[in-house]
């Protein structure tokens, strides 16, 4: 199968209207008994029209709080402090000053901002139908005409790709294969054409093949609707296939920020090259020793105020890394790196 | 399909030897049970896998990896075919032996399972864990199991000291080391590795397979690798099987399987792993649709319905098993003249 040139555009001018969410240091700390848990800790990002950011580091970097964090989801008993501007229409919305419970975080959730998940075996309720779920999600926002819902669920479903969907809509999820029951959490996800779409980890749990076909899907329709994507993976190959952007996340740090094409063929943070260089078959030959990193990620309880990734990483000098947490330091326009070796040159 | 050669081994019998091998699962009906059909997991599978060697085996779920893995542990019965095992110098016909002789070829055997959350007994300490398979074949509390334990967590690479833990102070990573410390407590011969690394972040996945590379090489251990991870596949094993709805569709030695697939099953299997260069994307068409229910498999080839090179006579006529080349076998109509993409 040969593979097709595509048109990619990260290297395109993103427009100040296109800025759809901005985040400003947002913090989500939870207070364990064992001390404060920093699941995620200042991080900023911009999420624009039409791309797609992607959102890479091992579990327990904090990705998927971010994405909880975003939607106001996030597990008690943790606290969400940070600026979150949600633009729309001319208008502004702090979602990070909304309440959970208000109106207008549920007009924003499920409606504006649209999540699809993991497992979605967990996510669907094994006791209603396909489409009741679907078109559950179109009432919650006050929109009443059943024949009209139910019509939207039958595109939907033909959309992504389900064969005869108007017979499916009215299955059960345990009656759909895993992939097809990913290919219904994306429908879902979009009933209300959402404006931005998160998608925390959707192909993990799919084999290869239907792993392709998904980021295929989500590329198609991302492409179709224009609507901006948080993909939050821990696979770099699915991100270099449907990212514009790609912020590296580390122990609730965002220590790599760049275009796709930036940060994942020129990466400069260590811990960055060090996750290129663990993945196997490519550069390598069979029965060589894979690069892996030492260790593992850890909890960030009461972290210190200091590079999160020092304990494991290559590179790791006395003299330069005792400090405090590097800042983020342009190493190119767009490329943010927060290492102390860029700190220190520049 | 019992004249395949061994890859670089050709004086030596093999570790283990599988022929004909048939696992099929009833499917019942009724108040009465009766059975109406059969669920054909594992349908007429040849492989040999050689001492000191890796085996792959790869394919969708549903493909059958997991239970010709389980007959070969004989977990389960076989319905058809035959299971030859030579750990040392003995020759155990698996397939034939009754539950007590099983016991006595068992700890030649071992396994190292996908989760390493759930594969624990989380109200056992490390000690109890690596250590139960040698009290289970005699051992006593003594210095002496005390030795072998901190010998074997120091093969895998954990502190011996944190011996007295539980599963749950590890990490993901340790826990799979805690596993393997136990597959290895009996000196076996020969391991099944189920999905060992499919449920490790990247970075520590690398830790794992370099650990396993490392412990074969050091005690001359054979695995039985499952994984759908082709890259994984292609950098730890020797061989690989590419199975799909119960039967092999292709076997050849890594290099060459990746290199130059001559099932259509596998070249798609090799474009679907999605690599981590923007300038490299998937290609824009794709392996479509699933795999079909076992219980009922399309006529001809099982792949045909999926394959885009497929012709008539795939609708109707079961392809041949072909040696393509030498150590290179496929089930296809059209194995030796598709120009199949490889991906290296």
């Amino acid at each position: 199968m040969i593979p097709q040139p595509q048109v990619r555009h990260d290297q395109a001018p993103v427009t100040e209207s296109d800025l759809l969410l901005q985040v400003r240091d947002l913090r989500t700390y939870f207070r364990l008994d064992e001390g404060m848990l920093k699941a995620v800790d200042g991080i900023s990002f911009n999420v624009y029209r039409n791309r797609v950011l992607g959102m890479v580091g091992e579990s327990g970097c904090g990705k998927s709080v971010t994405a909880q964090s975003i939607l106001q989801i996030v597990p008690k008993p943790g606290v969400v402090q940070g600026e979150m501007l949600w633009h729309r229409d001319g208008q502004t919305v702090d979602i990070g000053g909304l309440d959970p419970e208000s109106e207008e975080m549920r007009a924003i959730r499920g409606n504006e901002i649209a999540m699809i998940f993991q497992e979605p075996m967990t996510a669907f309720s094994p006791v209603h139908t396909v489409g009741n779920q679907l078109m559950e999600a179109y009432f919650v926002h006050g929109k009443l005409d059943e024949a009209e819902a139910r019509a939207r669920a039958v595109e939907l479903l033909d959309l992504v790709g389900i064969p005869a969907a108007d017979r499916r809509v009215d299955e059960y999820t345990f009656q759909l294969s895993g992939g097809m029951r990913q290919r219904a959490m994306i429908a879902m996800a979009m009933m209300n054409r959402p404006r931005m779409l998160i998608a925390d980890e959707p192909t993990t749990a799919l084999d290869v093949t239907i792993q392709a076909q998904i980021l295929r899907l989500i590329r198609r329709l991302q492409a179709e609707t224009g609507a901006a994507v948080l993909f939050i993976s821990h696979n770099l190959g699915a991100v270099a296939n449907l990212a514009n952007d790609v912020a590296v996340m580390y122990r609730g740090k965002i220590v790599e920020f760049g275009t796709v094409r930036q940060v994942l063929k020129n990466p400069q943070h260590p811990y960055t090259v060090a996750l290129l260089q663990s993945i196997p078959g490519f550069g390598y030959r069979r029965g060589d020793r894979l690069q892996s990193i030492r260790g593992s990620v850890g909890v960030p309880i009461d972290p210190p105020d200091e590079c999160p990734f020092r304990g494991r990483c290559d590179r790791f000098d006395p003299a330069l890394c005792g400090g405090s947490m590097p800042a983020s330091v342009e190493v190119e326009p767009g490329h943010q790196v927060a290492c102390v070796l860029y700190e220190a040159r520049s | 399909m019992t004249n395949e050669r061994p890859s670089g081994h050709e004086q030596q019998k093999p570790l283990l030897e599988i022929t004909n091998l048939k696992k099929y699962f009833p499917i019942e009906k009724g108040l009465l049970r009766r059975v109406v059909g059969y669920v054909r997991a594992v349908d007429d599978v040849s492989l040999s896998v050689y001492r000191g060697k890796t085996m792959g085996l790869v394919g969708e779920s549903g493909s059958g990896k997991t239970t010709l893995a389980h007959c070969v542990l004989r977990a389960y019965d076989l319905t058809e075919g035959e299971i030859i095992f030579r750990p040392g110098d003995q020759e155990y016909r698996l397939n034939e032996l009754e539950a007590k002789e099983l016991r006595q070829v068992r700890p030649h055997m071992q396994m190292i399972f996908q989760d390493p959350y759930s594969s624990l007994d989380p109200r056992k300490t490390v000690y109890d864990i690596v250590s139960e398979p040698l009290r289970l074949n005699g051992a006593t509390r003594d210095a002496a199991l005390d030795q072998r334990v901190r010998d074997l967590l120091e093969a895998v690479g954990l502190d011996y000291r944190h011996m007295k833990r539980y599963p749950h102070a590890f990490s993901g990573g340790q826990r799979q080391r805690v596993g393997i410390a136990r597959a290895l407590a009996l000196n076996p011969a020969l391991i099944v590795c189920d999905e060992p690394v499919s449920a490790l972040d990247v970075s520590v996945q690398a830790q794992i397979l370099n650990l396993l590379s490392d412990l074969q090489a050091q005690l001359n251990l054979t695995y039985l690798f499952i994984a759908h991870n082709l890259r994984v596949i292609q950098h730890i094993c020797d061989d690989v099987a590419v199975m799909y709805v119960g039967k092999l569709m292709e076997r050849a030695r890594t290099d060459d399987l990746f290199r130059n697939p001559r099932h259509p099953y596998t070249e798609a299997l090799l474009s679907a792993i999605p690599i981590p260069d923007p300038d490299r994307p998937l290609p824009e068409q794709g392996l479509e649709g699933e795999l079909p229910d076992p219980a009922n498999p399309p006529p001809g080839c099982y792949f045909h319905p999926r394959c885009r090179y497929a012709q008539a006579i795939c609708q109707v006529e079961a392809p041949p098993w072909l040696e393509t080349e030498p150590q290179h076998f496929s089930r296809c109509h059209f194995a030796r003249e598709l120009p199949l993409q490889g991906s290296i």
